[in-house]
């Protein structure tokens, strides 16, 4: 009786260990990059860790302090994050579906030709490119921003556009934004393209008679699972981001705060600080963040 | 016989994905054509800041296009040695020794895996591929710190490794590779297993050749994250000798590293033109591939 399903059980492993074999490489990779460091994130979370001596288990203390003592993440640091993050991620998700919305209604060469463009941004790689933004937006009269304004009268003296705290997250957003066309935004044009014009000439039938109905009722439920693709793109690429004061303005902490993300926070309190174990505890609240923000865009187009 | 006007348009000319021009385009065209000069602007931007020579550089009021463009910032560049007396040329062929691996690396590693969980029965394929739809939302810098632990434990800190290995499991790429291969017909995969195939025939002579749309895309997804990648010679090198190309371009107009600001400009200007311009030449090449996979793209 054992030995028979012993024998099955090994039949059914000769037959699936090469499916394994395929997969190991990929599943060997993402378990130490990928699931040991979220899953050590966790645990570090609950320890003091300096990275010298061993971890200390310290319960919940390092939690307790970031929502009642760490004066610069709850006056800077998330509000900045959730500012930063909504206007990036949902706001450059619509600003992507808008886009590809009107791509998609242009002809073959043009369209390629403006998606080419609207893309190309996104290759920049937003922190090796920081020395390009350093030069356009240069404090001196001899910054290119500068001096196109001085020019115009638009402004009296020059501005320290990267070290000005008013100025700095706007320039943060931007360019992010500037730069968030990617992977998302041609999934989504790619979705539209698909979509059985046979649906617009039934909708038109069935009374729909403005582009706005159009989009609601016809574009977008006929690709929902784009749209989910993009938005996931959308708040993983806002979040991802994050790095972008830190470059920009080029120093960790940035002036006055004005650009501190999360993200600069768990590597000031890492790498500067060595209270590894605290910014662990950050680390699961962006990632909690990052969890939410997903649920949301799950709610709105996960078909079921 | 009637002429054909020049102001009928057809039905298909006019809605999504049309054949011709329509005078409705027009209003796509009116917003599409200065957000697309502004988008570009900064490009345009890195191309002309390239050239210039050192007077235009300074010159004040600063000019945004060259007027005498020279190729000075380029060989300067190249004859400059780090302040650590590693040659530019060295930081430029790991940046091309890395990507290339790391892109040849990551096709190979994503391709394998999506053939299993797409086309291959076993027990844990649907928990594999579910855990790795949960990972498209990683947020990597999320985890620098235990990932930095781990690639110490492992001894990989300061090694030619630690720059490819981290990059090759890419949860976006297995999933659009899955996703691509789902739509190819599993009659043709029987068909090779009644002639005696086996899986690795089966994977090199027919999934390969078929999903190589799929597989030019995440070859520009690994190319650009590897080739514009500062984070990890910034992280996880201290020999100079190891960095990259584009970790030396964020040192060059750097303050804190002590660069000399103006004598970094032009050649930072170079730098930057040199990262950027690959990525561009790549993606105009394999666009058509590009987009063919996107349609596969959803999330369901």
């Amino acid at each position: 009786m054992q030995t028979e399903w012993r024998s099955q059980l090994s039949r059914q492993w000769r037959k699936e260990a090469s499916a394994y074999g395929f997969v190991a490489p990929y599943a060997v990779l993402f378990a130490i990059f990928i699931a040991i460091p979220v899953l050590a994130a966790f645990l570090l979370s609950f320890t003091f860790f300096d990275s010298i001596q061993p971890p200390q288990f310290n319960g919940l203390l390092n939690y307790i302090v970031l929502l009642t003592q760490d004066d610069i993440f709850m006056r800077y640091v998330l509000p900045n994050t959730i500012q930063f993050a909504v206007l990036v991620g949902p706001g450059g998700y619509v600003l992507a579906f808008l886009l590809a919305w009107m791509l998609a209604q242009l002809p073959r060469t043009p369209r390629t030709i403006f998606a080419l463009i609207l893309y190309s941004p996104s290759m920049t790689g937003g922190v090796a490119m920081a020395v390009v933004w350093q030069t356009l937006f240069s404090g001196d009269q001899n910054g290119y921003l500068n001096s196109f304004l001085l020019s115009l009268n638009v402004i009296q003296a020059p501005i320290q556009w990267l070290q000005s705290p008013e100025y700095l997250m706007t320039i943060m957003i931007i360019v992010t934004l500037w730069s968030s066309m990617g992977v998302g935004f041609l999934a989504m044009l790619a979705g539209m393209l698909d979509i059985n014009p046979e649906l617009y000439e039934a909708g038109a039938l069935d009374g729909i008679s403005s582009r706005w109905q159009e989009i609601i009722y016809i574009t977008i439920p006929s690709m929902k699972p784009q749209m989910l693709f993009g938005a996931v793109m959308a708040i993983v690429g806002a979040f991802q981001a994050g790095t972008i004061g830190v470059a920009l303005s080029g120093s960790n902490p940035t002036p006055q705060y004005a650009g501190q993300l999360i993200v600069n926070h768990i590597e000031d309190y890492g790498f500067l600080r060595y209270e590894m174990g605290y910014a662990a505890a950050v680390s699961v609240v962006l990632l909690f963040m990052v969890l939410l923000f997903n649920r949301l865009a799950n709610k709105l187009f996960r078909e079921d | 016989m009637r002429r054909k006007r020049w102001f009928t348009y057809s039905l298909r000319d006019s809605g999504m994905n049309p054949r011709g021009f329509h005078p409705s385009q027009l209003k796509f065209y009116l917003v599409l054509l200065p957000l697309a000069v502004f988008m570009l602007l900064p490009i345009v931007f890195i191309f002309s800041h390239a050239f210039k020579p050192p007077e235009e550089l300074f010159a004040y009021p600063p000019r945004f296009f060259v007027v005498r463009p020279t190729l000075k910032n380029f060989t300067d560049l190249f004859a400059r040695i780090s302040t650590s007396e590693v040659p530019v040329s060295r930081y430029l062929f790991n940046s091309v020794m890395v990507t290339l691996l790391t892109v040849l690396a990551s096709v190979v590693v994503g391709s394998t895996a999506a053939f299993a969980l797409s086309k291959k029965r076993f027990r844990l394929k649907n928990t594999l591929f579910a855990i790795n739809t949960v990972a498209l939302m990683f947020v990597p810098v999320a985890v620098t710190i235990p990932r930095f632990l781990i690639i110490q434990q492992l001894g990989l800190l300061n090694t030619f490794w630690v720059h490819i290995l981290p990059a090759l499991a890419m949860p976006v790429g297995l999933f659009l590779l899955k996703q691509f291969m789902d739509a190819l017909p599993n009659e043709m995969i029987e068909a090779a297993q009644i002639d005696g195939a086996n899986d690795m025939q089966i994977y090199w002579h027919i999934i390969l050749p078929l999903t190589r749309p799929a597989l030019a895309t995440i070859a520009i997804l690994a190319f650009q994250a590897s080739w514009n990648n500062v984070d990890t010679s910034a992280m996880y090198i201290n020999d100079e000798n190891l960095k990259t190309f584009a970790f030396y371009l964020s040192t060059l107009t750097s303050t804190t590293a002590g660069a000399n600001l103006v004598a970094g400009q032009g050649m930072a200007a170079a730098a930057s033109l040199i990262v950027f311009l690959p990525n561009l030449i790549i993606f105009i090449l394999l666009q058509s591939q590009v987009m063919s996979t996107m349609s596969h793209s959803g999330l369901k």
